[in-house]
């Protein structure tokens, strides 16, 4: 059995000391082990973003990118290797900007894997510019009146996308990161859990005190049920997303993979992808 | 008796002109006649004008003939828009309803005939296309009996009555006809033919065909014209083997889905035009840049923007070939026929995963839409190579990252897909060293560059120009790429009977550009003729590009939306020489 530890590999992160994105790359590893995954048995599939580095970090398969594809690229690898763990993840301009069509058709789709966004706020990697979670008012680099727009609401999204696992958690408390990525990973379709990642060289407003003042644990509010819909669109309303937990859990779902007819029971890529003569024959016939 | 035969349906779209077509030319098919089709139609679903031209020959058939002999027309639209084509030994039959008029210079007769009426009485009227058939069959002097089993496939499952209707309409268009034109029936039979069985299909389904016979399990498509067929065929049967198809959000996720199920190691692919192969350039660079194998199939359009979304062209050639930025090796691979369809699909598959890149294959519309026989494909010829693949490592435990990106000799690294023992390691779009760690040390940038490029220089590709030159000193070079190769083989004939020495290059290969052969084509000939559907000259200047012929080269170019026709490419390849 693998421990968190053979999740690591020898390669240094390039992120700022005390960035968010450290807890989550920790949470994924301890996660990983917890559910009883082999380190080959695991794929990471990134973004572009500081926060898309993180599956070079991770001792598993990893494949970084280009900004805002990472969740195709996953289910496509998921598709042909049903076998395999698959993790996507990325950052909030990564999912929600250049990515969200992707986004809220993977959450359609149901495809059996796990996304993970690690959400500052803020774009990390270009040096400090609004992203669409930033708040109105945000001042950066590209909004120095203050963000004209609103910001975007992953969770309401997500839920009204048809979504079947959706969680949010915080940096800080890897031990409920954890438990959540471990719940996203066990539940069979697309879990999607946004991750508050603070960072710390380019956002001052939404800092690691500030998420402390203001989040609310779903495990902390009475009667909170999450597998009622209407009531974790309802929570997440009136705390204006500001809560962590497991939101939403749909465990009847079927995944995507369950439901394609035809699709193989093996792996695709386990099956012997030659035609017989016969097939072949059939399959032209038809053109006769 | 003719050795060539014309015939065009036409009528407002949706009212059944496609199936009218479909019928006849399955039935002339199975009589063991050569076809090639070509439809006319606007991008709309209900109204505007559409046509079917089919042209039939008990030989090989290789191109849309110029003139018509029988014009079956539906609408008063269908005449005025086609009369043109006709000759005094034409004919027109027209649907008696819409009181059909002969337009002015029009010098084929025209004949109106109770289509909607007979089909009325025979209890529907959608059966007037069989009654138009029935009519064809009369001049060709065709029994109703030959679309029998085509009729049968059609309606059968509606029951005997349905099929007997039907065939009843068939006989009825005949008799139809035969007591307005009396002994003029079967004026136009054709010579017989040889009554061997060949597959009619467009070249799509030849594509499609091909990817699974490659091995291909998985698709991931976004809807568009003309490729959509590929995407639809892919639904159909990829069940049967296991294999599944994603119709995404867009084309991003479509490149980018079948990079991901080519990294899991199943053969994938998408298939697009113009507009989405435009979306999917970012996706081809990673392909490039990670090694993964990816094929693209790219069926032109008329463009730019939406352009002439259901008309042909061939203007995409410049951007398959150089639109993504930084630089990458790929592959771009343009058939012809039906049969380098089917064929070079496989061989693109295998490209992609023996050199670990990106590989598009480009059609135009006119090769993936337009119906033609072809002899049936030689199942023995289908070879799947897969490369370097990696199945399983010696040393499983080894905690060090496979050197997924090692430096070989031939460029092409050994592969290993996720999931196997011990075969961990990064990849990256970010430049990277040989276990796929990202680096910008300058020293590693060249090794991976170099190594990346070097895999083409390993390429095998069947015949990278279909060359026709039996002149050692010609007067003309021929060369064009994709659906013109049939206007062009027959301009060359034309042309060497009138004592003009021509050869006939078509390239196959525009990526990486077979120049050293096409020099030695080149040299031979005293003018070069380069002929295109686009308003640039692509492949003119690709040529120029690569074996420099500045001089004698010129082109002839066609953008209007519709293909070359043999007489119409003669007159124009004159006019140049
Ligand atoms: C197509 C494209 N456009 C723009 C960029 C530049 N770019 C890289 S990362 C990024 C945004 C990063 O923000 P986010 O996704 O929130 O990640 P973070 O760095 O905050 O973790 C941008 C705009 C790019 N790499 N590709
Ligand atoms: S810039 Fe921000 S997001 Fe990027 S590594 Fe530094 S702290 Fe993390
Ligand atoms: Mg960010």
């Amino acid at each position: 059995m693998a421990t968190f530890k053979d999740f690591r590999n020898a390669v240094k992160p390039n992120w700022c000391p005390g960035c968010g994105d450290f807890s989550v790359q920790a949470a994924i590893q301890r996660a990983a082990a917890n559910v009883g995954y082999e380190p080959h048995e695991l794929a990471v599939i990134s973004g572009i973003g500081c926060s898309g580095r993180i599956s070079g970090y991770i001792n598993s398969y990893g494949f970084h990118g280009i900004h805002g594809r990472a969740l195709p690229i996953a289910q496509g690898l998921k598709m042909a290797n049903k076998d395999l763990k698959v993790i996507a993840s990325g950052g909030d301009g990564d999912g929600f900007a250049i990515g969200m069509g992707h986004t809220i058709h993977a959450i359609r789709r149901n495809i059996d894997i796990t996304y993970i966004v690690m959400d500052n706020q803020i774009y990390g990697l270009t040096k400090g510019q609004t992203s669409p979670r930033s708040a109105a008012g945000f001042v950066t680099k590209s909004t120095p009146g203050g963000a004209i727009e609103p910001s975007l609401k992953p969770l309401e999204v997500a839920l009204t996308s048809g979504a079947t696992f959706v969680a949010q958690g915080f940096s800080t408390d890897i031990k409920e990161l954890t438990a959540l990525i471990e719940a996203g990973l066990n539940h069979k379709g697309f879990s999607f859990i946004n991750v508050f990642s603070p960072c710390v060289t380019y956002n001052k407003v939404n800092t690691y005190d500030w998420f402390k003042e203001n989040l609310t644990k779903l495990s902390d509010v009475e009667g909170y049920d999450h597998t009622d819909r209407s009531l974790a669109m309802q929570t997440v309303m009136e705390k204006e997303g500001l809560v962590t937990g497991i939101i939403y859990h749909n465990q009847e779902t079927t995944s995507y993979q369950e439901k394609v007819t035809g699709y193989s029971e093996l792996p695709l890529t386990d099956i012997d992808i030659s035609l017989s003569e016969e097939q072949f024959d059939q399959l032209v016939k038809e053109f006769m | 008796m003719l050795h060539q035969l014309s015939w065009k349906v036409g009528g407002q779209q949706g009212e059944g002109i496609e199936s009218t077509g479909e019928i006849f030319a399955t039935a002339m098919n199975r009589l063991g006649y050569h076809l090639y089709g070509y439809r006319h139609f606007s991008s709309r679903i209900k109204g505007g004008h559409t046509n079917n031209k089919i042209t039939v020959r008990p030989t090989q058939v290789r191109s849309i003939a110029d003139d018509l002999d029988i014009l079956v027309a539906f609408d008063q639209e269908t005449i005025d828009v086609n009369y043109k084509e006709l000759t005094a030994s034409s004919i027109i039959l027209a649907d008696a309803r819409f009181e059909p008029a002969s337009p002015e210079g029009c010098t084929a007769p025209l004949f109106a005939v109770p289509f909607t009426e007979i089909a009325t009485e025979l209890g529907t009227s959608l059966m007037k296309n069989m009654v138009a058939i029935g009519a064809t069959a009369a001049l060709l002097n065709l029994e109703e009996t030959v679309f029998q089993s085509v009729v049968e496939e059609i309606f059968g499952r509606k029951g005997e009555e349905v099929v007997a209707k039907n065939i009843e309409a068939i006989q009825k268009g005949r008799e139809a006809i035969a007591e307005q034109i009396g002994d003029r029936v079967g004026e136009w039979a054709l010579a017989p033919a040889d009554g061997q069985r060949r597959l009619f299909m467009i070249g799509n389904d030849a594509i499609a065909l091909g990817a699974i016979a490659a091995g291909s399990r998985f698709m991931a498509a976004y809807p568009i014209t003309p490729a959509s067929e590929i995407m639809e065929y892919m639904i159909k049967k990829l069940p049967l083997v296991g294999g599944a198809v994603i119709q995404t959000e867009d084309e991003i996720a479509a490149a980018t889905m079948a990079i991901g199920a080519n990294y899991g190691g199943v053969r994938s692919f998408t298939a697009s035009a113009g507009p989405g192969l435009s979306l999917m350039v970012e996706a081809i660079g990673l392909s490039g840049m990670t090694e993964q194998p990816l094929v693209i199939i790219d069926t032109q359009r008329g463009g730019p923007s939406t352009g002439l979304p259901t008309k042909q062209e061939q203007s995409d050639l410049m951007a398959m070939l150089y639109g993504t930025h930084g630089e990458i090796p790929k592959v771009v691979i343009a058939p012809s026929t039906m049969e380098e369809a089917f064929f070079d699909t496989i061989q693109a598959f295998n490209i992609a995963e023996q050199l670990q890149l990106p590989v598009i294959l480009m059609t135009d519309l006119q090769l993936s839409l337009g119906k033609q026989t072809v002899a049936p494909f030689d199942y023995s010829k289908i070879e799947i190579k897969r490369g370097k693949i990696v199945e399983a490592l010696e040393d499983e435990e080894s905690k060090d990252y496979f050197k997924r990106y090692e430096n070989t000799e031939d460029g092409i690294s050994p592969r290993i897909l996720p999931g196997t023992k011990g075969g961990i390691h990064h990849v990256t779009g970010v430049e990277h060293d040989e276990t796929g760690k990202p680096s910008e040390a300058t020293g590693n940038r060249r090794t991976q560059m170099d190594k990346r490029m070097r895999k083409l220089n390993y390429l095998q590709f069947d015949t990278p120009i279909y060359v026709n030159a039996p002149h050692e000193e010609a007067d003309v070079l021929l060369v064009g790429f994709n659906s013109t190769r049939g206007a062009i083989e027959e301009v060359q004939e034309t042309l060497n009977a009138e004592g003009i020495k021509t050869n006939h290059a078509h390239v196959r290969l525009l990526f990486p550009f077979p120049a050293e052969e096409m020099a030695k084509l080149a040299d031979k000939a005293k003018k070069i003729i380069v002929v295109e559907n686009n308003s640039t000259g692509q492949l003119a200047n690709i040529m120029k590009m690569n074996i420099g012929v500045h001089a004698k080269t010129t082109n002839v170019l066609k953008y209007d939306g519709t293909p070359f026709l043999p007489r119409e490419l003669t007159n124009l390849v004159k006019e140049k020489i």
